[in-house]
């Protein structure tokens, strides 16, 4: 039957050829071991190799890229961190200086109105002193003008002009 | 065989030494009727194809004669013609009687076994090339040269035609998706090459690989659903009632996928190779050197480098069809009515 089939087809597109169907065969089995001995199995290798490393490189970037988002959190969590610190400090010198002022400004009032008072009992005894040294004076003066009375007549318009005269002396002499 | 092919070879040039002037001279349009006798007295050593040539360039308008010389070209050759230079005739071998079963058959070394060698020789040669260098490449260094221009491809069939179509479990059939693209390809690309012949544009190669593609998938069935699995997979999953009608589809469809594959790559090379001839001949059948110029050589060059774009094309075609077929002999079920659409295709 092959046979008449081949006679029937010889010679058209369709020509039956046992001959060829073995050398393809042959050939293409014998090329494909080898192949894949020689080319396939480095190419193929090199590829799965390179396509490894290329993938571990991608998950090394991610992991590299976490880990600098981590560090960048806690950096911008410790800058925060630092900023409310020194706001706190600086709020706290603030406060602390204006109680410093306040308290100074206290104490010096308070100082300058023990002075004011202590002036004021200074100037108060000083005043008293010289009334007291005023007193004695007027006194001697009185006693000497009575002195001078009795000395020079018992004359009442005299006496009066003497004692006028004397209180006259003794508000300018005040003054 | 290869080494007998030269030796005869080398006698048979001596001999075309001596005939060349007579061949060349006989070649002129002109001298067509003076030298066809003379041709064909020395038809001894003269070869059938470039008589078949002469007869078509002599007498170019009997179109039955430019037809024979297009299937010429197109068919398998016990000769290889190097025209108008000479020939080689290649040896024919059968295989002995005592050998059983394939006893008697005719094993010759036709022209187009003779591309095959050569697309061989082309492989090994090309591909141990680069081969070594991956070898002594580490994964740090990007290759260069040949091996980056084959890469492309090994990754376009690695990624693009097995991986996409076959899924789990593609890297098996790797080093014989690649082969037989890579075969194929350069079969398709030396047919274009003059004095060349197309392999794949015979039946009987492209059968051949169809073959192959046909026993690979049927392993790879095989292993991944063992027999029960495989025999369950020809009931299509419908109904036992059905069976009668879907068992013989099934495996009616098994046949026609490989027969698909067979009739479109050899069509396909052979029509192109059809087309450049026959617009070739348009101008020696009018006998017009402005068709000649006009029609025939633009048109043929442009059916040439669609030629080019085919014979890439057509590689990619099988390659893809046969990881198809393997990715749907492989898949678990629930593929069944992706697998009817696709054996339509």
């Amino acid at each position: 039957m092959l046979t008449s089939g081949i006679i029937l087809l010889a010679g058209s597109l369709l020509e039956p050829n046992p001959g060829l169907i073995f050398w393809t065969a042959v050939t293409f089995v014998i090329v494909l071991l080898i192949l894949k001995k020689v080319a396939w199995g480095p190419i193929l290798g090199a590829l799965d190799e390179r396509e490894k490393g290329i993938q571990s490189s991608i998950d090394r970037a991610h992991q590299a890229k976490d880990e600098s988002e981590a560090i960048l959190l806690k950096n911008k969590q410790l800058l925060a961190k630092a900023d409310a610190e020194s706001d706190r400090i600086i709020r706290e010198g603030k406060d602390y200086a204006e109680k410093l002022r306040a308290d100074f400004t206290d104490k010096a009032q308070a100082e300058a109105k023990k002075m004011i008072a202590s002036a004021k009992d200074e100037i108060e005894q000083e005043k008293r002193r010289a009334l007291d040294v005023l007193r004695n004076e007027v006194a001697d003066l009185a006693v000497k003008g009575a002195e001078k009375i009795i000395k020079t007549a018992l004359d009442a318009d005299m006496q009066k002009k003497i004692v006028d005269s004397m209180i006259q002396d003794l508000s300018t002499k005040r003054n | 065989m290869k080494r007998l092919s030269v030796t005869r070879s080398k006698a048979i040039f001596k001999v075309f030494a001596v005939l060349l002037p007579l061949l060349l001279s006989g070649y002129g349009l002109a001298a067509a009727s003076a030298e066809r006798s003379s041709g064909a007295s020395g038809n001894m050593a003269v070869t059938p194809a470039v008589e078949a040539v002469h007869g078509g360039a002599e007498a170019a308008p009997e179109e039955e004669k430019a037809g024979d010389v297009i299937m010429h070209h197109i068919l398998d050759n016990h000769v290889f013609a190097f025209e108008p230079f000479g020939s080689v005739e290649l040896p024919r071998l059968s295989v002995p009687a005592a050998v059983p079963v394939l006893g008697g058959m005719d094993i010759s070394i036709t022209k187009h076994v003779v591309m095959l060698w050569l697309v061989s020789a082309l492989l090994l040669i090309v591909f141990s090339v680069v081969g070594l260098k991956y070898k002594t490449l580490t994964a740090r260094q990007a290759p260069k040269g040949l091996a980056n221009a084959i890469e492309a491809l090994v990754e376009f069939v690695r990624l693009d035609v097995a991986k996409s179509n076959i899924g789990h479990g593609y890297e098996k059939h790797l080093p014989y998706l690649l082969t037989v693209f890579f075969f194929i390809l350069f079969c398709n690309l030396l047919g274009l090459i003059p004095y060349g012949a197309t392999a794949t544009g015979n039946v009987n190669v492209t059968l051949t690989l169809s073959i192959f593609t046909f026993f690979v998938t049927q392993i790879a069935a095989f292993k991944a659903h063992g027999v029960k699995g495989y025999l369950q997979h020809l009931t299509a999953g419908t109904h036992w009632s059905l069976w009668i009608i879907m068992v013989p589809i099934e495996i009616i469809g098994q046949f026609t996928k490989p027969f698909a594959l067979t009739v479109r790559l050899f069509a396909n090379m052979t029509a192109g190779h059809i087309i450049i001839l026959s617009l070739i001949f348009i101008s020696f059948i009018l006998k017009s050197y402005v068709v000649a110029a006009t029609v025939s050589v633009p048109f043929a060059i442009f059916i040439y480098l669609l030629e080019l774009f085919v014979a890439f094309l057509q590689a990619f075609v099988f390659t893809m069809l046969s990881a198809l077929f393997i990715g749907l002999a492989t898949a678990h079920s629930g593929n069944d009515e992706h697998e009817a659409a696709v054996a339509h295709h």
